[in-house]
């Protein structure tokens, strides 16, 4: 049962539809929920234990203990969360939205300060 | 006899989704012999066991292959819940399922879109893509991740998908279902594609036994042979008759292919059916000691994974035996006496995954 022509209702009802493509950046994307972009920390809950640094399969997390910082370079970070998994406070999370390109791989600091509400403040550092 | 030449096809080819060398030892046109060279893509993932422990090697393992990333985890962790004897839960088990099956039919989708573009049918290869971003939209929406999902762990699975979003999968298998069928009728139906894959590179039941084929290939070739019938997971739940075919050539592997397709569709309707309530992880005491071999079918045949661990953190010795490594001496098998014109199409059908064989 063979003829010429099987893709041709197809093609034609493709050339009078408007394009299936999302003209990003115009339009943004919608992430749906759940969806694994980057790692967020709540710096209060944060007792430095260096859990997440030690169980993250490519080193992107660095825990200062003295200084009670914790550093991300997202451009290593997988997004696999097992840092969330594993870390006994649960102050970790994963939340939507992919980071932001480059020139450099910059990392971003949390500090924790023991009175004050947390800033993070980026810290760029030469490739 | 005319001369014989050599011409070199790969690792760059605009049909290869991954690099593959062969040496085409070619006399006037019909290719004669066909030498493989692999090793373009060799990353030494299996020496990564001294440096991770084993929980953590589960994210390596998944990163071997893009397109079949999810039953490679869930090979993984099947092999070490053996060793340590762990009973994964039943809603854990349905999980997996519906996972792989759905990672079956996406990638299934690449392939079919893969072959059309082997031929130069472009606008096929677009339209197949286009159903596979909807499976991706599930993947993201159920798993968090569109490629590689992260959902696997050594005693059961990290999320639950509540009832809500097992509805959605109804709702968009069914939308996915109707849009395959319109566009099987292309590949299997039309006249200029069957004039290019009809007929060539035929292999018996017995040439496919005696090469050890795997997989959709030698199910095309009427090897019944299929390792969900070994009744893991929810397969024992599930009512299951592998696709074949007899008549051993592209065009059969592609039919056989495509039906898997709709197979997999009602498998998912019926696992979703059944799916228990409960746990989705089992807790995990101690570390592992002994050794295992577990076999899964992933979609490109049959995967082998050795496993060897002696009671520390880290694995001793993890080898993986892949589909396409299998496959490889029947593609050398079919090419000989085919034409040089049809090599493209013939190195397709084994369905390489290169980066899977080379790890």
């Amino acid at each position: 049962m063979s003829s010429i022509m099987k893709f041709a209702p197809i093609a034609l009802k493709n050339f009078f539809s408007k394009p299936v493509t999302v003209k990003y950046p115009a339009e943004p994307i919608i992430y749906p929920e759940g969806s694994r972009g980057h790692v967020v920390i709540d710096s209060e809950q944060c007792i430095s234990c260096g859990m997440c640094q030690r169980v993250c399969p490519t080193g992107a997390i660095t825990v200062d203990r003295e200084a009670k910082t914790w550093t991300i370079n997202r451009f290593d970070c997988l997004v696999c969360a097992y840092c969330v998994l594993k870390c006994p406070k649960k102050c970790l999370e994963i939340k939507e939205g992919y980071q932001a390109p480059g020139k450099t791989k910059y990392s971003e600091t949390c500090t924790k300060e023991p009175e004050e509400k947390i800033e993070p403040e980026e810290k760029k550092e030469e490739n | 006899m005319g001369k014989r030449s050599i011409i070199p096809y790969g690792p760059q080819h605009p049909v290869l989704p991954e690099p593959i060398h062969l040496d085409l030892v070619v006399e006037d046109e019909r290719i004669i012999e066909a030498i493989p060279s692999i090793g373009f893509v060799h990353r030494g993932l299996e020496s990564l066991i001294t440096k991770k422990d084993y929980n953590a090697m589960v994210y390596v393992v998944e990163r071997t292959c893009g397109i079949c990333s999810f039953m490679h985890g869930m090979t993984y962790c099947e092999g070490i819940e053996q060793i340590m004897n762990i009973e994964v839960p039943g809603r854990a088990m349905y999980l997996r399922t519906i996972w792989g099956e759905m990672s079956r039919i996406h990638s299934h989708l690449l392939w079919l879109g893969l072959l059309a573009d082997g031929y130069g049918f472009e606008s096929l290869f677009y339209q197949t893509w286009r159903i596979r971003e909807k499976v991706l939209d599930i993947f993201e929406a159920t798993t968090g991740g569109r490629v590689i999902f992260s959902v696997n762990k050594v005693g059961g699975c990290i999320r639950d998908m509540n009832q809500d979003k097992l509805n959605m999968i109804l709702r968009e298998l069914d939308d996915i279902e109707k849009k395959v069928k319109e566009i099987q009728k292309t590949f299997l139906f039309d006249y200029s594609v069957q004039s290019r894959l009809k007929g060539i590179g035929i292999l018996t039941k017995e040439q496919v036994h005696d090469l050890s084929c795997v997989g959709p290939f030698a199910r095309a070739s009427g090897l019944d042979m299929d390792m969900r019938y070994l009744g893991k997971d929810a397969y024992k739940d599930l009512e299951f008759h592998a696709i074949t075919s007899n008549d051993g050539d592209c065009y059969a592997r592609c039919e056989v292919r495509v039906r898997e397709i709709f197979q997999s569709i009602d498998l998912i309707r019926e696992a979703i059916g059944k799916i228990p309530d409960g746990e989705i992880d089992a807790p995990v005491k101690g570390l592992p000691n002994g050794e295992t071999f577990m076999r899964v079918e992933q979609p490109r045949g049959e995967a082998i994974y050795y496993i060897k661990t002696s009671g520390k953190a880290f694995v001793d010795r993890l080898r993986i035996r892949t589909p396409t490594f299998a496959n490889l001496p029947g593609l050398c098998e079919t090419l000989k006496g085919a034409n040089l014109a049809d090599v493209g199409l013939l190195v397709l059908s084994i369905d390489p995954c290169i980066s899977c064989t080379e790890r």
